[in-house]
Order: structure tokens, then C-alpha cells, then sequence
């Protein structure tokens, strides 16, 4: 057996993709990094090492292209108060306005921390597996989760 | 409140929408655009049923009866003979989808969309470029396309290679027959062979 079809990663993780880069940069940059994230992979697919974590490997292409976007933007805020607007998401669904001050707070965290928070909560990734993405060990993976939560929580108060 | 940002950003998360129709369209036309389209693929429906059409840049590289009983074992022999870079892009096979259909109306009878024999070789390879010279209604036996291919005893390794043809109704296996006029095999079924030979009048309807 050969590898599969690209076409079953895209049907399988398009969707924690483009969440999670929704997370990070916000939708409507999220769109652009959404199309380079599955063209790299596209690209470097047939190169992949057999029985390697897919769904990791995405997301760490994923991240990458979240970081690239936001150097490309400079050191502005970030603008992803809209976060949650239409771009080419489909279905949105219900939405209350909370959600867009909850992902401007998210955006506005250390990178690592706001991509650890995204791959935890928005795509339900193990520590593990974060580590895998964002490119540290187990236990740094959680303590940007846990560092990231404190400061969303900070900010509340 | 502050103790529930766990909670809150699942939630929100959950909310946010998938990918939808045009991202993966803006995918397919860049992935096509950038020469990464290794084998392009949809469904077609006929009347022998829901054919799976996959092509390279180069041509059609399969025809599969049967896709709507699952497409798994065609795209993952794809995957492995041609390239895993394989998008559903239904754009690329719209030639053929066209000459199909004119075919099974009746309003064609030689296809002129490419076929892709890169994944073909040998002896078996020379058949199915013999058979492909066969025209509409015309039909001819196993042991004559062997002798075609160069190896006029090999009527056993010919017929294997007409029963592996991958582009089965383009490259028209349907029209080579047992000596003596028995239909033989055909990768589709019998029931199949003889649609597309009454389809031909090469058989009494």
C-alpha cells in the first residue's frame, strides 16, 4: 500500500486547518495561509515519511504559514477582532459577540502560546502532538497552554 | 467567569465553520496552476453506472466501473503507481466527460481524448495500444491481438492484458472476442461487454 490520496488528508483536516489559522490570524488572512498551508503540503506530500502523524504535520505547516502572515504584517495589532466573520468558512452557525473579543485576546498572545491555546482548544490536539506542530517538547507544549490561559484570564480581570 | 476560559474557547472553537466549496476549489486551481495536480479525479454517471475518470496532465490514466461502491482501492492504486498527489478536480476530465456522454447517445464513435500510457508496459501495453486501434463495431479475437503485439502464442498473457486494462470503454477491450465468437471476459462483467457491443452493433440486439 501506498500512501493515500492527498485528496483524504484535505477531505480529513481541511476543517482543524482552517480553525485553527482562524485562531491564529484571523479569517480573512486565514483564507490565504489556508491555500499556502495545503499547497506546501501539496507539494512536499510524496516526500512524507511513511506512518508519520498527519494530522501534526498539517498543522505544523499550518503554524508556519500563521507565523509567516504574521511577520509579513509587521508588529500592528492584531486584527482579528472580526474573528468568526464570513470568509470561505461555511456554516458558521450561531455566534455570539463574545467569540470575537475571545479570539482578538487569543490573537493577541505570544505566538507560541496562541498556537498551543488553538491547537488545544480549537483542533482537541495532545500535548503531544502540539509539541509535534509548534516544534518543542511535551512538557513546553503544556506550560504555553497553561501560560497562555493565565494571560487570556488576566485579561479578564 | 474567568475560571470557564477553558470552556469557552471549546465552545467558540466549535463554532468556528470548516472549509467550505470555495476553498477547496481555489485549491484545486492553484495546485493545477502549479503543476501539482499529479492525477486529477471525479465521478461519472453512464449507463453501465458511475464510472471513477482520473487523469494526469499527460491523459486519462484510469476509467473504474463501480464508484459509487467505493473509490478507495482505485485512488490508493493511483497513489501508488502514479502519485499520491491526487485532488477530486472534476475540471480535467471534463473532455472526456463530454465524449463519454456523446458515446452512450450514440453521437460519437472514436474517442479523442488522450490516454496516459506512461503506467503500461510491455507486452501488455502493446496489446491495449493495438486495441485502441480497434474502431467502433469492429471487433477481433485474442489470439489476433497477440499476434498483433508481436507474440502470436502469447493468446493467454494477451487476454491478461486486455482483463488489466485500466482505461476500460476508451481503450476498447469490449472488442476483442473468444475464437470462434465466444464474448470471453471483460473487467465490467459480461452484462457490461455486451451493452457496449449491442451499443456498437457488433451484437444482435
Amino acid at each position: 500500500m501506498g500512501p493515500p490520496p492527498f485528496q483524504a488528508l484535505l477531505d480529513d483536516h481541511a476543517d482543524d486547518v482552517l480553525r485553527f489559522l482562524v485562531a491564529c490570524v484571523g479569517p480573512h488572512e486565514a483564507d490565504d495561509c489556508f491555500q499556502e498551508t495545503f499547497v506546501a503540503a501539496l507539494r512536499a506530500y510524496p516526500r512524507l515519511r511513511r506512518g508519520s502523524n498527519v494530522r501534526a504535520w498539517l498543522l505544523t505547516i499550518a503554524h508556519r504559514k500563521a507565523i509567516d502572515a504574521h511577520r509579513a504584517r509587521g508588529r500592528r495589532p492584531v486584527p482579528v477582532a472580526d474573528a468568526g466573520s464570513q470568509s470561505t468558512m461555511e456554516d458558521p452557525g450561531e455566534r455570539d459577540g463574545d467569540d470575537a473579543g475571545l479570539w482578538h485576546d487569543v490573537g493577541a498572545l505570544p505566538q507560541r502560546q496562541r498556537a498551543a491555546v488553538a491547537l488545544r482548544f480549537v483542533c482537541d490536539f495532545s500535548y503531544r502532538d502540539i509539541g509535534r506542530a509548534i516544534g518543542c517538547t511535551e512538557p513546553a507544549a503544556r506550560r504555553n497552554v497553561y501560560e497562555g490561559l493565565e494571560r487570556l484570564r488576566e485579561g479578564r480581570t | 467567569m474567568t475560571d470557564h476560559i477553558e470552556g469557552e474557547l471549546s465552545t467558540a472553537g466549535r463554532r468556528l465553520g470548516g472549509a467550505g466549496a470555495d476553498a477547496r476549489r481555489r485549491l484545486r486551481e492553484r495546485a493545477e496552476a502549479e503543476g501539482l495536480l499529479d492525477v486529477a479525479y471525479t465521478t461519472v454517471d453512464s449507463p453501465l453506472g458511475c464510472l471513477l475518470a482520473a487523469s494526469t496532465p499527460r491523459g486519462v490514466v484510469r476509467l473504474a466501473y463501480d464508484a459509487d461502491a467505493g473509490t478507495d482501492d482505485v485512488l490508493g492504486d493511483l497513489a501508488a503507481r502514479v502519485s499520491p498527489r491526487i485532488l477530486e478536480a472534476p475540471a480535467r476530465l471534463d473532455p472526456l466527460r463530454r465524449e463519454l456522454e456523446e458515446y452512450f447517445t450514440g453521437r460519437r464513435t472514436a474517442f479523442e481524448v488522450p490516454v496516459d500510457w506512461s503506467v503500461m508496459h510491455g507486452f501488455g501495453r502493446r496489446v491495449l495500444e493495438h486495441t485502441a486501434q480497434l474502431r467502433f463495431g469492429e471487433v477481433a479475437t485474442y489470439r489476433e491481438m497477440a499476434a498483433r503485439a508481436g507474440s502470436p502464442a502469447a493468446i493467454r498473457a494477451a487476454g491478461n492484458a486486455l482483463a488489466a486494462n485500466r482505461v476500460p470503454i476508451v481503450v476498447p477491450c469490449h472488442r476483442v472476442l473468444r475464437t470462434g465468437g465466444g464474448l470471453g471476459g471483460y473487467t465490467g462483467g459480461l452484462g457490461r461487454k455486451e451493452f457496449l457491443l449491442r451499443l456498437e452493433g457488433a451484437l444482435a440486439p
